[in-house]
């Protein structure tokens, strides 16, 4: 079968263990205000249909480059295409590639459980993007829910996937001490977590809503510095070891 | 053996190299090699940092005084013309500069009085009136000598820049001495071997024999100059240096030496650390040198490498976009053994980025493979990161073919030390070559002597119709390559004869064996434009825009299609297509003097300018725009990525551009992976939770 993928990147060293081949799905539910990829929003808003054969292909071509890496699927929400993504990983996993799932977790629902299940039988890592940890902040902020996000880590905890958690710290929206604990407070209950990964919000996808003649909603937000991410991680950090102590005691 | 021999090599490992002339084999029999870290490096010595900021110092006022601090006006520069210079008599630990005094730049002619004459005045001095008069009346130069012989149609293929940079007003460079003979041998073991070969070099007195015998005469007289170089410095190099320092300013007075007598495009000084590092070694395990003295000595000579400097035209600096001298040392590698050519000294060559600060010269060259010891590439990585001022180059590859005592010299061009030469042939640009194609042998630009197009290439039939057809095109490009590359290698034929006739690199060529390789180096620039076009043609539509005098000079690129540098196969094939095409028709003329061709595709810099001297392309580039730097992909036309990217280059074959295949390569740090003060990469709950529970 075939897939809608926006695009490729050979030599991803920021998108999971390694130096990895990243393949940008395209499509996704979410409208995340910071979004720097708003091109790869709508579906069908590119006509690029790749074949799990010749996305395998293009990574042999590269993969001796790729030291300590492997398959990396983003987007957009590569959960979109479930069983376009399943037969990429399931191929993948054949020929002893690493796959990381870079996620935000939206499209789970117990119904598609088993779906889900045999996904997971061939993902080593899942980076998930926890947008926001208060509900109502996470639906001004994407206009979804967080409700399904915060279930599936707790499935991917159940299932002993390993997981790293995203998380963009943005000046004004997720630079807020009491969230960002909250944030900590939950991942430090995930015993499967293998990694914090906090991103400071910057401003170099403005120029593709101009592009796309869409408005930029956060215009105007001055990028998040090194120092205000340090500052958050340190704030994660301890919300994690607060859990873990409670987690102790009970 | 003589006495000298006897005391000077004690402690070494003998074999053939004490009965000839073989710096190989003392370095395979003596040296060390070294898998440990950077921690028993040296900080620099306070004589060392003062001598450095005066240096820099210097190098203030030069710049302050617009570009040259003094320029020798009367003195012609040769191997020992001018009386010893000094920055800090009493502080240098390494003497020896190009003329009397600290940055004064030397007057060489032999290349061409023009050029002298035209570096001088542009920074408001003048050469001697005399010397002008010399140079222009009874010593013709090698400038003279190529004008005298250059076809219209050469100088047409000049004039319109369809072939560029070629070294017929300055000095060819790209030779590389084997400096360190002079330190093993001494030089009077040098001249009773170069005695020897001209003695043998007899029979039928053909040209051939002639020439050579001529040549090794003049290689004697510049040995025994060099002699008298150094004995100005106080020091008696006839016979082999005794211990570390003597070897360090022996194999430095042999380089100095060098510069003194040439003025050219590249002054590379070869593969020196891993030699040094043995006679080093040898003291520090006799207790009569400490590490702190011998990374002395090693910032002195590097010091002084960073020194050099020729008098040059602005319009030379703008082709190299700056001043560049190109002392290339080449750093590592491995052994046909397996034994890694690391030294400790590989390790103090580049710690002088650290005691002395960054600079672009020496041209320090890590020899890259990926069997280094891993210390050595952890602490090449460091310093690249802090410094990114050294270049790296695949010893994987050239190994196999030079061996394991190859240097490079320039940037890429790669050849066996004191056995192999180049002669260097700047390059052909293949963009333009496209479009002379489409117009028959038309220039696409308007001379503005002529105020019109000028018909430079043969008149073949031109393209008509509006749109380009691919097969057509080929076949039209095909043929007009065959006549670039005849006229291109007659060219230098030309050049390098009368470079051999009246610029001569005596004592750079007595410093190699008698029967050298000598390799045609031709090169190659516009190789991205070139394929991007003929892909543009293929997979979309190119429509042929015609000015008032029906020539093409412009495209409408309709539709889109592949580019190279996006491993794609379509566009990386007619790469790699072109690439084998040129080549073969560059080996199919005859080269001076039994040269080997070989090509690069490796325009650094000079890319600039060669755009600016080209037309419109059918890629969609502008007229003017730069070419892309040697083999790289056009800016921006690269989508998928650094690895992509490099894959397209890759495929490009080097036996076919054995001299070299450059890739500039620029990358933000926060490209090449997470910060760790971000990323908390090694979160391990359960062992969080042991550590609570402890507490």
């Amino acid at each position: 079968m075939e897939g809608h993928i926006h695009s490729t990147e050979s030599f991803g060293t920021v998108d999971g263990p390694g130096i990895r081949f990243v393949i940008f799905f395209q499509g996704c539910p979410m409208r995340c205000l910071y979004c720097h990829n708003p091109d790869t929003w709508e579906p069908g808003g590119i006509n690029n249909l790749r074949t799990v054969e010749s996305l395998l292909k293009e990574y042999e071509g590269v993969k001796s480059f790729l030291h300590g890496g492997g398959i990396t699927a983003t987007g957009g929400e590569p959960l979109l295409q479930m069983e376009f993504l399943t037969e990429l990983f399931e191929k993948a996993k054949k020929r002893g590639i690493h796959t990381c799932l870079d996620t935000s977790g939206i499209t789970f629902r117990e119904e598609n459980r088993a779906a889900f299940d045999r996904l997971m039988e061939s993902t080593d890592l899942v980076m998930l993007d926890i947008k926001h940890i208060d509900p109502d902040e996470h639906l001004k902020l994407t206009k979804q829910p967080n409700t399904q996000i915060l279930a599936f880590a707790e499935y991917l905890k159940e299932k002993k996937i390993d997981v790293w958690i995203r998380h963009v710290v943005v000046p004004g929206i997720t630079l807020n001490e009491k969230y960002l604990y909250e944030l900590g407070y939950f991942i430090g209950g995930l015993d499967n977590l293998k990694a914090l990964d906090v991103l400071p919000y910057h401003t170099m996808g403005e120029v593709k809503y101009e592009n796309l003649g869409i408005p930029y909603p956060l215009h105007g937000i001055e990028p998040a510095t090194k120092e205000q991410a340090i500052e958050a991680k340190g704030i994660i950090m301890e919300g994690l070891k607060a859990r873990i102590r409670d987690d102790m005691n009970k | 053996m003589a006495e000298t021999m006897v005391n000077a090599w004690e402690g070494f490992v003998g074999g053939a190299w004490e009965t000839s002339i073989d710096v190989r084999d003392f370095i395979q029999k003596n040296y060390t090699p070294y898998e440990g870290d950077e921690s028993f490096l040296a900080e620099p010595t306070e004589a060392t940092k003062t001598l450095w900021s005066e240096v820099m110092d210097l190098f203030q006022k030069e710049r302050e005084n617009g570009g040259v601090l003094d320029m020798d006006t009367k003195i012609v520069s040769t191997v020992d013309s001018h009386d010893a210079g000094y920055i800090h008599k009493e502080l240098e630990k390494i003497v020896g500069l190009q003329t009397d005094k600290p940055l004064k730049r030397s007057l060489q002619p032999f290349g061409g009085i023009r050029m002298a004459e035209t570096a001088c005045e542009s920074y408001g001095y003048k050469v001697d009136p005399e010397i002008s008069y010399i140079f222009k009346h009874y010593r013709k130069t090698h400038n003279e000598g190529v004008f005298d012989v250059y076809t219209p149609e050469m100088r047409a293929a000049r004039h319109n820049a369809i072939i560029t940079g070629l070294p017929d007003a300055y000095g060819r460079g790209r030779i590389i001495g084997d400096y360190r003979r002079v330190a093993l041998y001494g030089v009077d073991r040098l001249i009773e071997d170069k005695n020897y070969q001209k003695a043998v070099t007899c029979g039928t007195m053909t040209e051939e024999k002639i020439r050579l015998r001529e040549e090794l005469a003049d290689q004697i007289k510049a040995l025994k100059a060099l002699k008298n170089m150094a004995a100005k410095y106080g020091y008696d190099i006839s016979g082999p240096a005794t211990n570390a320092h003597e070897a360090i300013q022996w194999t430095y007075f042999a380089y100095l030496g060098a510069v003194k007598d040439q003025n050219g495009a590249a002054m590379s000084l070869g593969r020196t650390s891993t030699f040094l590092d043995i006679y080093i070694q040898r003291d520090l395990d006799n207790g009569t040198l400490t590490e702190e003295q011998a990374q002395e000595y090693i910032d002195h000579f590097i010091m002084k490498l960073r020194m050099v400097k020729f008098a040059r035209t602005p319009e030379y600096n703008s082709l190299f976009s700056g001043d560049p001298q190109w002392v290339t040392e080449s750093i590592g590698g491995m052994g046909i053994d397996g034994r890694t050519l690391v030294t400790k000294n590989s390790f103090r060559y580049l710690h002088t980025l650290e005691n002395l600060g960054t600079a672009p010269e020496p041209n320090l060259t890590v020899l890259w493979s990926k069997r280094l010891p891993s210390a050595f590439k952890h602490y090449c990585a460091k310093l690249s990161i802090n410094t990114s001022s050294f270049q790296y180059e695949n010893d994987d590859l050239m190994r196999v073919t030079h061996g394991d005592d190859y240097a490079i010299a320039c940037c890429v061009s790669s050849m066996r030390v004191g056995k192999e030469m180049q002669f260097f042939g700047a390059r052909a640009n293949l963009a333009k070559c496209l479009l002379y194609a489409i117009n028959g042998g038309v220039d696409e630009r308007i001379d503005p002597k002529t105020g019109k197009h000028n018909q430079v290439g043969p008149k073949y039939r031109k393209v008509e119709g509006d749109y380009l057809d691919y097969d057509d095109v080929m076949e039209k490009y095909t043929d007009m390559m065959a006549w670039l590359a005849k006229l291109y290698v007659d060219t230098l034929n030309c050049i390098h004869y009368m470079h051999d006739k009246y610029c001569y690199e005596a004592l750079q060529m007595a410093l190699h064996d008698r029967d050298v390789k000598r390799y045609f180096a031709t090169g190659i620039a516009g190789m991205s434009v070139v394929a991007d076009s003929l892909s543009a043609i293929k997979y979309a539509k190119v429509k042929c825009v015609r000015d008032e005098y029906g020539v093409v000079t412009d495209f409408e690129v309709e539709g889109d299609f592949p580019k190279y540098g996006n491993n794609d196969d379509r566009v990386d094939k007619i790469a790699v297509e072109i690439l084998d095409k040129f080549m073969d028709m560059i080996r199919s003329n005859y080269c001076y003097r039994g040269g080997v061709p070989t090509t690069s595709i490796l325009t650094i810099t000079s890319n600039v300018v060669y755009g600016k001297k080209t037309g419109n392309t059918p890629d969609g580039r502008k007229k003017g725009q730069p070419l892309a730097p040697g083999a790289n992909p056009m800016h921006g036309r690269d989508t998928h990525g650094a690895a992509a990217s490099l894959a397209s280059v890759a495929k490009l074959p080097w036996k076919n551009a054995q001299d070299g295949i450059s890739n500039t390569f620029t990358i933000i740090p926060d490209a090449l992976g997470k910060d760790s003060a971000v990323f908390a990469g090694d979160i391990d709950i359960a062992s969080i939770r042991e550590a609570m529970e402890k507490e």
